[in-house]
């Protein structure tokens, strides 16, 4: 009774996704090889390419891998799971910590994954570099955890997969995953998103050893009120009609 | 649970009333269940069955009236893990195996029942490696018949457990379901199968257009549709004056038999015997629950009829 096995099945079940799984792990390898393989000994932002690149695009891999996640919520509705769910003695509070500890879990093979690619470019960081990039992009993905649960809970069944795919690319684009297009007003709207956060963890860690106080304020801020419109999602979505 | 002054009740609605846009879907539904007590809704498509259901299982808020489930909240009784349901429609989540799932379900509850025994019982021991995806329709609603089950909880709700299991998987299932009324729990369960409400429910519940129009056993209900019929030997007296004997509906005449349709089949024999004394082969005959359906949730009283005053 004490929500371990939900949890357990839940993480169980977003890895047997196989095909949401493959697709959203090997696009960014892919993208990466593509554009990171033909520039390994240029340059961008004082830092090698490869190590550049590699940092927006596990960025981008993780994001499109937790909002993914999300949307497997669309299923479990028109199955009928979460209306079943609703009359077991199973804690609203269990269902998303299962939620989002499973979205967390797909983070991980999708920022290894890059990792590794950027190791067979030449990428060469110590320990102490490799965690620190790690724990920034974890703590920036949080907002985008709590995107896929609102997603999954308010978008119909049929849309949801174009509303994940918009809203990654979207986010993705302005936050500087694929590079920075912007300057002037536009940037310092960029930097309001998490997403920009998110896009330049690895430069933060390797250059700053951390985010600024800014980056942190602005990930806690998108969290905590996403976290609030998702429990609001959520209830909006298995509330008594 | 020890008061000795207060009748234990395991279900108690009042009043339910619920409509969806301008459907009504429940108007006014009183009932009244005991703890350990089987009963079976039934009525027509669109009847209000599993919008009541949806109701004591918490998941609809009723426009009017109010539920108690062992004397709590709808929702309360469902967190206490008191409540197992299987709704009318849905199924099992994907990406799990069908014995995963009935763990899953089995770990949500304080004192489940050991889910290989709920597998073998529900007949779902056979496919529980496979796929929650790769099942039949009726292999699927196995499975969810034993996730309801599986939970031992004291008040068990089935939205027409047995719909496209074939019939020997249905003549199980009221097997199994025997073995949990046995021991003691609340069983509620809507059903087209009048055979099945016949057989299986100490009490029927008979709801047509929202409401309730007879509640009581079967045998309650079908004397109450009026539906029982006399034979007898009986010539040379008119069929006029057979008519005019208390509980007597219609009366046909085949030679020297005679088909007496009554409301009140006990006064109709007591008053037949009474005036002609002479009537020899004398047959009662009950009416089927078929019959009784048919004609308490008969539209006679035109679509949807509001009563007034209450
Ligand atoms: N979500 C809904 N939205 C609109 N109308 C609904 C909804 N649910 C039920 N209804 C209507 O309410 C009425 C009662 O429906 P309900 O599902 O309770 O019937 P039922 O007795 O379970 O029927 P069946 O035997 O077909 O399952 C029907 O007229 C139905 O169309
Ligand atoms: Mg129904």
């Amino acid at each position: 009774m004490s929500g371990a096995t939900h949890v357990r099945y839940e993480i169980l079940r977003t890895f047997r996704n196989h095909r949401s799984l493959v697709v959203t792990l090997a696009l960014p390898l892919v993208l990466y090889y593509s554009i990171a393989g033909g520039n390994r000994h240029a340059t961008s932002a004082g830092i090698s390419f490869p190590l550049y690149f590699m940092t927006g695009m596990a960025a981008y891999g993780a994001m499109f891998a937790t909002v993914s996640t999300g949307g497997h919520l669309a299923v479990d509705r028109s199955r009928g799971w979460t209306r079943q769910l609703r009359i077991t003695p199973l804690r609203a509070r269990t269902e998303m910590v299962a939620k989002v500890l499973a979205a967390y879990l797909v983070a991980l093979p999708a920022l290894a994954l890059l990792f590794l690619a950027g190791v067979t470019l030449g990428v060469h960081l110590d320990a102490a570099q490799w965690f620190e990039m790690t724990g920034l992009l974890l703590a920036g993905l949080a907002p985008f955890i709590l995107m896929g649960l609102i997603l999954g809970h308010l978008v119909p069944g049929d849309a949801l997969v174009p509303a994940v795919g918009g809203l990654v690319v979207v986010f993705a684009l302005l936050g500087g995953v694929f590079g920075s297009f912007f300057n002037g007003a536009m940037l310092a709207f960029t930097k309001l998103l998490p997403s920009y956060w998110l896009a330049h963890a690895g430069k933060a860690a390797l250059v700053l050893g951390d985010w600024p106080a800014e980056g942190w304020i602005l990930v806690a801020v998108w969290t905590v009120v996403l976290a609030f419109l998702a429990a609001l999602a959520y209830r909006r979505d298995t509330g008594r009609v | 649970m020890s008061a000795v002054d207060v009748e234990m009740v395991g279900v108690k609605a009042i009043d339910l009333t619920k409509s969806y846009g301008s459907v009504q879907a429940v108007s006014g539904i009183d009932l009244s269940i005991a703890p350990g007590e089987t009963v079976a809704l039934l009525g027509p498509n669109g009847a209000g069955k599993s919008t009541t259901i949806d109701i004591i299982l918490g998941l609809s808020r009723p426009d009017r009236g109010s539920v108690s489930v062992f004397g709590v909240p709808p929702a309360s009784a469902v967190r206490s893990g008191w409540v197992g349901g299987m709704l009318q429609s849905g199924f099992p989540p994907d990406l799990l195996k069908v014995r995963e799932f009935v763990t899953l379900m089995a770990s949500y509850y304080p004192h489940p029942l050991r889910v290989d025994d709920v597998l073998r019982l529900t007949g779902a021991q056979e496919f529980a490696d496979r796929w929650t995806k790769k099942l039949s329709g009726g292999q699927a609603q196995r499975a969810r018949v034993a996730a309801a089950l599986v939970g031992n909880p004291d008040l068990v709700v089935l939205d027409e457990p047995t719909a496209g299991i074939d019939v020997e998987g249905r003549h199980e299932f009221w097997e199994v379901m025997r073995g949990v009324a046995a021991q003691g729990k609340t069983v509620i369960f809507a059903t087209h199968y009048l055979e099945e409400a016949d057989a299986f429910a100490d009490r029927i519940v008979l709801i047509a257009r929202g409401r309730i129009v007879a509640d009581g056993p079967a045998t309650e209900i079908k004397a109450k549709a009026g539906s029982r019929s006399i034979r007898a030997t009986l010539p040379h007296v008119d069929v006029e004056s057979l008519r005019a004997l208390p509980g007597v509906v219609a009366v046909e005449r085949h030679g020297d038999a005679v088909v007496l349709s009554c409301s009140d089949a006990d006064a109709a024999l007591a008053s037949l015997f009474a005036t002609f004394p002479e009537v020899r082969d004398v047959e009662a005959r009950g009416g089927t629950l078929e019959e009784a359906f048919l004609e308490l949730t008969g539209d006679e009283n035109g679509p949807r009829a509001e009563e007034t005053g209450r």
